[in-house]
């Protein structure tokens, strides 16, 4: 315990708390929580107390409950729906799209062969492609064939993630050494063989990163689910929540009630996301390193 | 036994290509055909052809992008986007910085709850975001107009045309402040430890060391950071379009090039000439991103 302590001090020298530096990191924080705590605070609030009463503390009743019973009910609980909609999205494309960058990545990373530079310097010029810019083309083309409107075009096309491939061919480059690969070929492994058993499990923690960027690029979309689908028992959260939103702001008085129902949706949508973002937090340094120093 | 087969080894990888790799891409490739690259030819050719009432599908050449170039709601969006570039980006880059810096300060405490409040807003959709911001601003309805109706302050109205980039510019800056302030931390951690213990021999504070050691380094990171943001930049619409039920006579149906597209396309079916301004919005975008690179490599090409 003593030898501890000293060996600690020996290498980080004490140095004294700046007031300045948390001054301001307080007040970032503050600013990026705010937003939050208004979210749940007015989650609690009837419509009523929503614009009758201080948005940074609570009404003067408390109606969550009575909140979420409207959201899971409202128009025959479309609500869920939606949220199931989004969950199929992000974790079937999320989970499709790694898969093929990890692959791809590590195809590009370990292997030679005529044109991996060329194909690596097209999917990076690729990301500087605005996705928006191209979602109405996708629209009109994709609609000539008559596959919009369908749960299984979006998770299609989210299918190609540019940025993945990037991260992954980044990542295996540094975690894959190839002397390792031609020592198990000497063994006589196949190439499926030294997937399966080693090369999976270096590029594991490069996987789970690029998943977490998949999963919360796909879970947060919405403007090619927007164009893509004009059934709303398909759409997922974002574009439904935009829909109420729309309807509540566009008429006064009949639609009104639906303002509880957005706030209480916005809150319950990204839970999921902030848990999974609060448990898995280191995956997002280790990755955002990789990504940055190319 | 260790020679004979290390010289085969070296014959494989000098002559024979190792085809693996192509056959691992492949399943990559065909979803990147289908998701990016058939939906750009097809903007592409869309973007010649016009839909005429008589003589149906005409092939015109450029016409569409020579009138894109003299359309004056085209520029207008443009405009917008271009003062977000100036103005949002530059914003958003500095306190990420700030926060970053403040993060790998050995003067700091409580590092871990900071790093992850400030990211949290990073799992917020942009929808989301734009819906709650949307509601804070509110002048009658909203946070701003129960602080101004209790203190009395003549805060402006933040929806209004001359603060709606600004309230715009806000919601971007708050949910992707914390996702920079990460990537530039990473950065930091990856220089040498090394080096700070020669700039404390020397005698440097945390300060100096900020400006002199771990600024520069950040060169590269803050390029790659930069070239992202211009890049969602010039494609603004989530936001503009969910706060235009707030503000639908600020925030016009040609606000940002994008919503000018989308519009034009979804209600006004000029299906052509909106193609022609996706190109054409995704050709300025790349010549904005490759000069924002190409001038951080000349910048930083000794490192």
């Amino acid at each position: 315990m003593t030898q501890l302590t000293t060996a600690r001090r020996r290498t980080m020298p004490a140095h004294r708390l700046s007031v300045p530096t948390i001054l301001v990191m307080s007040a970032l924080l503050l600013y990026c929580v705010l937003p939050f705590w208004w979210l749940i605070v007015s989650s609690t609030k009837s419509n009523g107390d929503l614009f009758s009463t201080f948005g940074l503390w609570f009404g003067r009743a408390f109606s969550l409950f009575d909140n979420l019973g409207q959201l899971f009910t409202h128009q025959n609980g479309i609500y869920l729906e939606w949220l199931g909609n989004t969950v199929l999205y992000a974790v079937v494309g999320g989970v499709g799209a790694t898969i093929l960058a990890t692959l791809g990545g590590y195809g590009l990373a370990s292997f030679t062969f005529p044109g991996s530079r060329k194909i690596l310097g097209i999917v990076i010029v690729a990301m500087a492609v605005p996705a928006t810019a191209l979602a109405i083309p996708m629209f009109l083309l994709f609609s000539s064939l008559g596959i919009v409107n369908t749960r299984w075009i979006i998770v299609l096309l989210s299918l190609a993630s540019p940025l993945g491939l990037y991260l992954m061919q980044v990542f295996a480059a540094q975690a894959v050494p190839r002397e390792l690969l031609e020592a198990a070929r000497l063994d006589g492994a196949s190439e499926t063989r030294i997937f399966v058993t080693i090369v999976s499990k270096l590029l594991a923690p490069g996987f789970v990163t690029v998943l977490l960027f998949n999963v919360v690029a796909i879970w947060n979309n919405y403007f090619l689910p927007l164009i893509m689908l004009s059934d709303p028992r398909l759409y997922p959260l974002t574009v439904g929540l935009n829909q109420w939103n729309s309807q509540a702001s566009g008429s006064s008085g009949a639609t009104e009630a639906l303002y509880n129902l957005v706030v209480t949706g916005s809150l319950v949508g990204i839970l999921p996301l902030v848990i999974v973002f609060v448990v898995l937090q280191r995956y997002w340094v280790a990755g955002l390193a990789a990504g940055s120093s190319r | 036994m260790v020679s004979k087969p290390s010289r085969s080894l070296f014959r494989r990888r000098a002559f024979g290509p190792e085809w693996t790799g192509l056959y691992l891409v492949i399943p990559f490739l065909l979803v990147f055909a289908i998701g990016i690259v058939a939906p750009l030819l097809y903007a592409m050719y869309l973007s010649l052809y016009r839909d005429q009432m008589v003589g149906g599908n005409i092939f015109v050449g450029l016409d569409n992008y020579v009138a894109a170039l003299v359309d004056p709601l085209f520029y207008t969006g443009l405009g917008h986007v271009a003062l977000y570039v100036v103005i949002q980006v530059p914003i958003m880059v500095v306190l990420a910085l700030v926060a970053a810096l403040a993060l790998d300060s050995r003067r700091m405490r409580g590092k871990s709850l900071f790093r992850i409040a400030l990211f949290l807003p990073f799992a917020v959709p942009s929808v989301v975001a734009a819906l709650m911001w949307g509601f804070l601003y509110g002048n009658d309805f909203g946070l701003v107009g129960q602080i101004r109706d209790f203190t009395g302050i003549d805060i402006p109205n933040l929806l209004s045309s001359d603060w709606i980039l600004a309230s715009l510019g806000n919601i971007t800056t708050w949910g992707f402040t914390g996702y920079n302030m990460l990537i530039f931390y990473a950065a930091l951690k990856a220089i040498p430890e090394e080096i700070y213990e020669a700039a404390d021999l020397d005698g440097a504070g945390e300060i100096k060391m900020a400006l002199h050691i771990k600024l520069p380094q950040l060169g590269p990171a803050i390029v790659l950071a930069v070239v992202f943001a211009i890049i969602s930049s010039f494609q603004l619409f989530n936001e503009p379009s969910v706060v235009s039920n707030l503000a639908p006579t600020v925030i016009t149906t040609y606000f940002t090039p994008n919503m000018y597209a989308y519009n034009l396309s979804v209600f006004g079916q000029q299906y052509n000439y909106s193609a022609a301004l996706a190109v054409l919005l995704g050709l300025i975008t790349a010549i904005a991103a490759l000069a924002v690179h190409q001038f951080g490599r000349w910048k930083w090409r000794d490192q």
